[in-house]
């Protein structure tokens, strides 16, 4: 059989493996990526960031079963980080998973930063669209903890959910720019700890001074508060996500033909960017010179990094 | 431009003990080596390592035991990871075992065994010189 049929018919193998293929950017999963693209675009992408340890891993766990009750089939996502000394990671987000591990209908990678920032790494995009194309109604992402800053989640997900838990910062925290401006759904996770109703309170005054997206005036972010080890307001957030879902595919909308588009923007940007930088690398090593014999004249002082960007810049003209 | 392939390896405790100091241990070993480690927790069967291994693609599985219940575990293992036509990933294991089940667990596919007192340094030369990450997909 085929790969592309493999991969949509569903066989795990293959598609694990290609997975991989894409994330260590073997050039044949180029081509298998630009076979599958025509298979791509049906499935719900949905994107859960925040602070490390708020409890992401475990509300993905309990998205998963509730949409496994639907007979929805699910993809998972899991991002932790690359040490930016060694190279290595250690993947654990699985650990709260375990029960979705012998049910054919969820699928879980774990994958690490591998250097990149924004909180996803390089290849989730594409992954993403691998799953999609296998045929998983929804995709979920969780991204590695995040800080302040880290946004790209918004750009790769139909649906963000922001989660925080209760006293996590003064009320200044929600008005900085940032993370706080990309949640559709901000979840406040581990609600029996006090401040819960404290940091509800923050984020609807939040939402009344206008925390919408922009381009996204007509969706008015939900709140919702949830226990996620023992389930408690699982059921509320998922109606919450299909809401959101609902509202971007709503007739005469063309927001969830935005989102899609969102998503291919950055993807063709990324791809693009590689494509270029790597031509360009490839073309300084033709000419006989190398960045390691730059830097030393740069350490030199003989040039210096301005100029010499320039200089090649000029020479692809 | 392709990065070198990366090394993934699954460190898994099979089985009911619940002491995974040793296993972390190994893992964060890994990781320092430049491996990318995926951790699952304790108490682990047999048909949820190979699915995991499966699902994450990787090259080597490490696994953990204390609790003497390798000579079901471990050739149970092998048997699944055949069954899922994917004898290609390979299997250590450390841990507290009789020296004399050694040949009877190599006999069963696995590749190495580490007993206490084992260097993380051997361990990871070891994976180094014998575990070869997979080549593209067909």
């Amino acid at each position: 059989m085929d790969i592309i049929q493999q991969i949509v018919s569903g066989d795990v193998r293959t598609i694990a493996r290609v997975l991989r293929d894409i994330d260590d950017e073997l050039p044949s999963s180029r081509s298998v990526l630009q076979r599958l693209h025509p298979h791509t675009g049906k499935a719900h992408v949905i994107g859960f960031t925040g602070s490390p340890g708020v409890g992401k891993s475990s509300l993905v766990d309990q998205i998963a079963t509730a949409y496994r009750k639907e007979s929805k089939t699910v993809g998972i996502l899991a991002v932790d980080p690359t040490s930016p000394f060694t190279g290595g990671a250690i993947l654990g987000d699985r650990i709260r998973m375990q029960r979705h591990f012998l049910d054919p209908g969820v699928f879980i990678r774990s994958l690490a930063t591998r250097g990149q920032f924004g909180g996803l790494s390089k290849s989730t995009n594409d992954m993403v669209n691998v799953l999609d194309a296998a045929g998983k109604d929804v995709v979920l992402v969780e991204t590695v903890g995040v800080g302040q800053d880290e946004v790209e989640i918004a750009n790769s997900a139909h649906t963000t959910v922001l989660v925080m838990v209760p006293g996590m910062g003064d009320d200044i925290q929600a008005i900085k720019a940032g993370v706080m401006e990309i949640g559709n759904i901000f979840v406040v996770n581990k609600a029996d700890r006090e401040g819960s109703r404290k940091t509800v309170r923050e984020l609807m005054n939040l939402v009344e001074i206008g925390a919408r997206r922009r381009n996204d005036e007509n969706w008015e972010p939900q709140i919702v508060e949830t226990e996620a080890v023992k389930g408690r307001g699982i059921d509320k957030l998922c109606e919450t996500i299909e809401s959101h879902k609902a509202y971007l595919q709503a007739a005469g909308s063309e927001k969830w033909r935005e989102a899609s588009q969102k998503r291919i923007r950055l993807q063709l940007l990324g791809a693009l960017r590689d494509e270029a930088f790597r031509a360009i690398l490839a073309r300084i090593e033709k000419s006989g010179d190398s960045i390691d014999e730059i830097v030393r004249r740069i350490v030199a002082r003989e040039s210096d990094p301005y100029t010499v960007v320039q200089q090649i810049v000029d020479g692809l003209r | 431009m392709a990065n070198a392939r990366k090394l993934r390896i699954l460190v898994a405790k099979p089985g009911l003990d619940g002491h995974d100091r040793g296993a972390r241990v190994v893992a964060r070993a890994f990781r320092d080596a430049g491996f990318e480690v995926i951790y699952t927790g304790c108490h682990q069967t047999p048909e949820q390592i190979v699915s995991t291994a499966i699902q994450e693609d990787v090259d080597l599985i490490g696994l953990s035991i204390l609790s003497g219940a390798h000579r079901y575990s471990f050739p149970r293992i092998m048997e699944l990871l055949k069954e899922n036509n994917a004898q290609d990933i390979s299997v250590i294991g450390g841990g507290i075992f009789p020296l004399e089940d050694i040949p009877t667990l190599k006999a069963a596919g696995i590749k190495e065994l580490f007993e206490p007192g084992a260097k993380l340094s051997d361990i990871i030369d070891w994976v180094g010189t014998n575990i070869i990450p997979r080549r593209e997909a067909e």
